[in-house]
């Protein structure tokens, strides 16, 4: 991991307000960290007051706690149970209309404002998944426009880690936790500064309304102590040698079978996932039938119905269907968009209700545990 | 990857929102065989009709508002340029809907989408098309391209089968197909009274063919799974290479654009990837349950 | 002389909340009624056309003799046959009685119970009768019932969601009470319907829509004992509302076995 050569320049802690300001002067709806439901959730925040200052988060398979910290970090927990999905790739959109006319059936696009999203605190894992979204939504043989449209306008405040949660396993999939690309400004949390860089010229255009100066020597060093302290942290490993061929030429392990005795096949995984991007859209009808929406909604391949056909389910078992999501995630994904389809963030291990460890299953079946 | 087809069109430019259909009108309805009919399609807006084209093998989204849509495929002559037809089999929600619709009526079509038949790869060789029950449909425009360049291949053979003779598709277009070069014949599971033809499962009928040239023959096969199953062992059998056999598979179809994940068939998307499949492409996943 | 389809609507052993939600349809319910040919629907209308009827729903569970013999000519005399309602289709909250002795509740609550004609049981329709399609719910969703109803008008087969409680909270954003809070919660096993309300108000899920296809209550049974509750504690989870319902029968079979010892 290099440091990078860019300039970071020192943010006084309190002044990260005026980021806020100048964001909402420029239109932005700013998303960032608060408590809310017992978890640290992404919402729409106006003041630095509603981040989950003092705050952390402890996270196993299928618990997660808010617990007090012994300082007042800002940005002192790992990931919660939301993604930045909710807000590029929204759980509801509508994606078409139809009209009943007197000439027929007429088709038309909705046009409803797009919001202008600045999203605070991205974590690398996180923009790793945006980017394995922008492959998914932007980078095919059809866009989707309601991803696009999001997409081009939102503005990206990463914030590295420096400190990991026990699901964490960035460093085994390559996607942190230093944020190297794909945001418009980073921080970096020291007790009464952030360190910050400059990612894109609009980040800096922004960054320059703000009081800063050049980071000395030794603000930088404890700004890079403080980035590995997150990278000591992470324990959690998933071996990924080979794993497309692991996973591909073991569709028959007998691993599957036991996962399923495990498995709920509730969908929580894949709902939580910030890279998965299964929907599936809905007739929505006025009384008279004459108006009607089609509204796409999240959707889930541990859902019997999702491999309906013909009268028959495909994948009839939850097996096939834990199966169909691991391999998918972290084997076929690879042929479909030329990278894993994990991030490492450990939210499907976190928000199992019953703690299933997808690096545990792949280990199983990499025969080294029993 | 299969070659470019010898219909080559210009594929129409990508729209600005892939869940918009094209409102088409129902010119006509010809009832088939049980529950199966073929609704001819025109687009009310003539620009689209002007450059809508699709390739043998290709399927369209058929909406329904309020219903919901469905995939099929299209069983039209590639050089339709008014109307295209679509022979629908009643079986789910939309298409029990459709099956109430009379001649005028309007719906949303949006395509041509998939994978299409690799016309190009029969040129030169012998070809066999096996078709089980309603697996005719999107084969048919197969048969439409062969017979409009009958010159470019050298034998071709169809081989129908179908449960019972009343189960047989397109029965009355069989003599034009014969009378244009085309070997055809027919196997039925059951006979029913009156039925002279062969009975038997359509693997039989390619079984029991003369191959004189395995290697130069092609085998684009659609039906039920288990039938392609036998119909490609014995196509192996007899010498046909697997990379020269093709099938069309059939997973939940969604959004036909690569973007709702649901018709995944191991590393694939049927949408993108098949419906049309060269054989050793698709071959370890087929067999295995579930997938 | 109408073409529109008749729908009658019967009640067996019930609170009446499904027929109250089909009521509060208003909106709805009025299209729906210009649809169809109410034929049969005491709580709604004194006219009581004689059958057939060409839809049928029926709300509440078999708990007498008599309304066992009932069930057995509604079927008769409907085309097409739905149940609504958790009682209905699971026996409801009074299928309690099941795991407890029927002659000691009549002691218990009634003057003179030698009046009561009761069965030791109350079962699900489809216990009796083939019925065409169920409708979940602890009241049903009457936005689903008007979706069956139009589907039927239209003469599409119905379908409603299968899916889990959990993929509509995570859709409208709720935080899992158990992995937050460890509050017990059925909803990784209950079929969605009602919009996952229960959660969203720091709430586990009750079960009120049943349980989902091929659910695994086990593993989740399991995964709360291992977590902290007591089987004993658990019995009562599954027992609800849908407690009678196969998959949830089970499992509160097999936490009341381990409550036991056995």
């Amino acid at each position: 991991m290099s440091t990078s050569a860019a300039t970071e320049l020192f943010l006084a802690k309190p002044h990260l307000q005026q980021l806020l300001n100048a964001l909402s002067a420029r239109g932005y709806c700013i998303i960032g960290p608060t408590i809310d439901q017992s978890a640290i959730v992404y919402a729409e925040i106006r003041t630095v007051d509603e981040l989950p200052q003092g705050w952390t988060d402890q996270q196993e398979p299928a618990t997660y706690r808010l617990v007090r910290r012994e300082d007042n970090a800002w940005f002192g927990y790992a990931v919660g149970p939301h993604s930045w999905k909710r807000y590029l790739f929204p759980p509801f959109a509508t994606v078409a209309v139809a009209d009943r006319t007197a000439a027929g059936w007429q088709m038309s696009t909705p046009h409803e404002p797009v919001p202008k999203y600045a999203f605070l605190g991205v974590r690398a894992c996180e923009l790793a998944a945006i980017k394995i979204q922008d492959k998914v939504f932007l980078e095919g043989a059809y866009v989707d426009p309601i991803y696009r449209a999001r997409r081009e306008q939102a503005f990206v405040i990463a914030v590295n880690c420096t400190s990991a949660g026990a699901n964490c396993f960035c460093t085994s999939m390559n996607t942190g936790p230093r944020c190297t690309t794909g945001f418009d400004l980073a921080l970096t949390e020291l007790p009464d500064a952030f360190l910050v860089e400059v990612g894109s010229d609009s980040g800096g255009e922004v960054l320059a309304e703000l009081q800063t100066r050049v980071a000395d020597v030794e603000e930088q060093a404890a700004a890079e102590r403080a980035r590995q302290q997150a990278v000591s942290q992470i324990t959690k490993r998933l071996d990924t040698t080979d794993i497309r061929n692991l996973l591909l030429t073991n569709l028959e392990h007998p691993r599957w079978a036991e996962v399923a005795t495990r498995c709920l096949s509730c969908t929580n995984c894949t709902m939580v996932c910030p890279t998965c991007f299964c929907a599936s859209v809905n007739e929505v009808s006025d009384l008279q039938g004459d108006h009607v929406e089609r509204q796409r909604q999240w959707d889930s391949c541990f859902n019997l119905d999702f491999s309906y056909m013909n009268g028959g389910h495909i994948r009839n078992d939850i097996r096939s269907r834990y199966r169909q999501w691991m391999t998918h995630k972290l084997a076929s994904w690879i042929d479909q968009f030329g990278s894993s389809g994990c991030v490492g963030c450990g939210r499907c291990i976190t928000w199992c209700p019953v703690g299933i460890d997808l690096t545990e299953e792949v280990a199983a079946i990499r025969g080294e545990t029993p | 990857m299969n070659s470019s087809p010898v219909t080559a069109p210009a594929r129409p430019p990508v729209p600005e929102n892939p869940w918009l259909s094209h409102t088409v009108r129902i010119e006509q309805i010809v009832p088939e065989i049980a529950e199966v009919a073929t609704y001819e399609l025109a687009f009310v807006d003539s620009t689209i009709a002007a450059t809508y084209q699709f390739q043998p093998g290709q399927f369209n989204m058929l909406y329904l508002p309020g219903v919901g849509e469905v995939a099929i495929s299209i069983s039209a002559d590639p050089r339709s340029r008014e109307r295209w037809a679509h022979t629908i089999r009643v079986a789910g929600s939309v298409t029990q809907s459709l099956a109430r619709l009379q001649p005028g009526a309007t719906l949303g079509l949006r395509g041509p989408y998939g994978n299409p038949w690799p016309v190009a790869a029969c040129e030169g060789r012998d070809v066999i098309l096996v078709a089980g029950g309603i697996g005719l449909a999107p084969l048919r425009p197969v048969i439409y391209e062969l017979l409009a360049n009958r010159n470019r291949y050298r034998k071709v053979t169809v081989l129908v089968g179908a449960r019972t003779p009343e189960g047989l598709l397109y029965p009355g277009q069989y003599a034009d197909w014969k009378a244009a070069g085309i070997d055809l014949q027919t196997t039925v599971d059951r006979a029913s009274p009156g039925w002279l033809g062969n009975v038997g499962v359509v693997p039989q009928l390619l079984d029991r063919m003369a191959l004189p040239a395995p290697q130069e023959t092609v085998l684009l096969v659609c039906g039920p799974e288990v039938m392609m199953h036998f119909t490609v062992k014995s196509a192996q059998r007899r010498g046909v290479p697997v990379e020269n056999i093709w099938l069309s598979s059939e997973r939940n179809m969604q959004c036909a654009v690569r973007l709702c994940g649901h018709c995944q068939l191991g590393p694939t998307f049927v949408c993108k990837d098949g419906p049309v499949y060269r054989f050793d492409q698709i071959a370890p996943f087929l067999k295995v349950e579930g997938l | 002389m109408s073409t529109r389809p008749t729908l009658a609507v019967f009640k067996f052993a019930s609170c009446d909340g499904c027929q109250l939600s089909l009521l509060d349809a208003e909106d709805e319910l009025l299209a729906v009624a210009g649809a169809v040919d109410i034929a049969f629907f005491p709580e709604a209308s004194s006219r009581m056309l004689p059958g057939p009827y060409d839809i049928a729903l029926v709300e509440g569970s078999i708990t007498t003799s008599h309304d066992a013999e009932r069930i057995q000519e509604v079927r008769k005399q409907s085309r097409f046959l739905m149940t609504i309602g958790a009682c209905a289709t699971a026996g409801g909250i009074q299928a309690l009685r099941n795991w407890g002795d029927t002659a000691e509740f009549l002691q218990a609550v009634y003057a003179r119970p030698e009046y009561i004609s009761t069965l030791a049981t109350s079962t699900a329709i489809a216990d009796h009768v083939t019925v065409d399609f169920e409708l979940r719910g602890c009241p049903i969703n009457h936005h689903q019932l008007v979706e069956v109803l139009s589907s039927l008008i239209a003469g599409r087969r119905p379908r409603t969601p299968t899916h889990s409680v959990c993929l509509d909270c995570k859709r409208r954003g709720t935080v899992c009470v158990t992995v937050a809070q460890g509050i017990p919660c059925l909803g990784p096993v209950t079929q969605a319907g009602c919009g996952a309300i229960c959660p969203a108000y720091d709430r586990g899920c009750y079960g009120c829509y049943g349980p989902v296809k091929q659910c695994n209550s086990e593993s989740l049974g399991d995964h709360f004992i291992a977590t902290g509750s007591t089987p004993g504690e658990l019995v009562p989870l599954f027992r609800n509302f849908n407690g009678y319902a196969p998959e949830f029968r089970a499992e509160s079979d097999r936490l009341a076995r381990r409550a036991e010892g056995v």
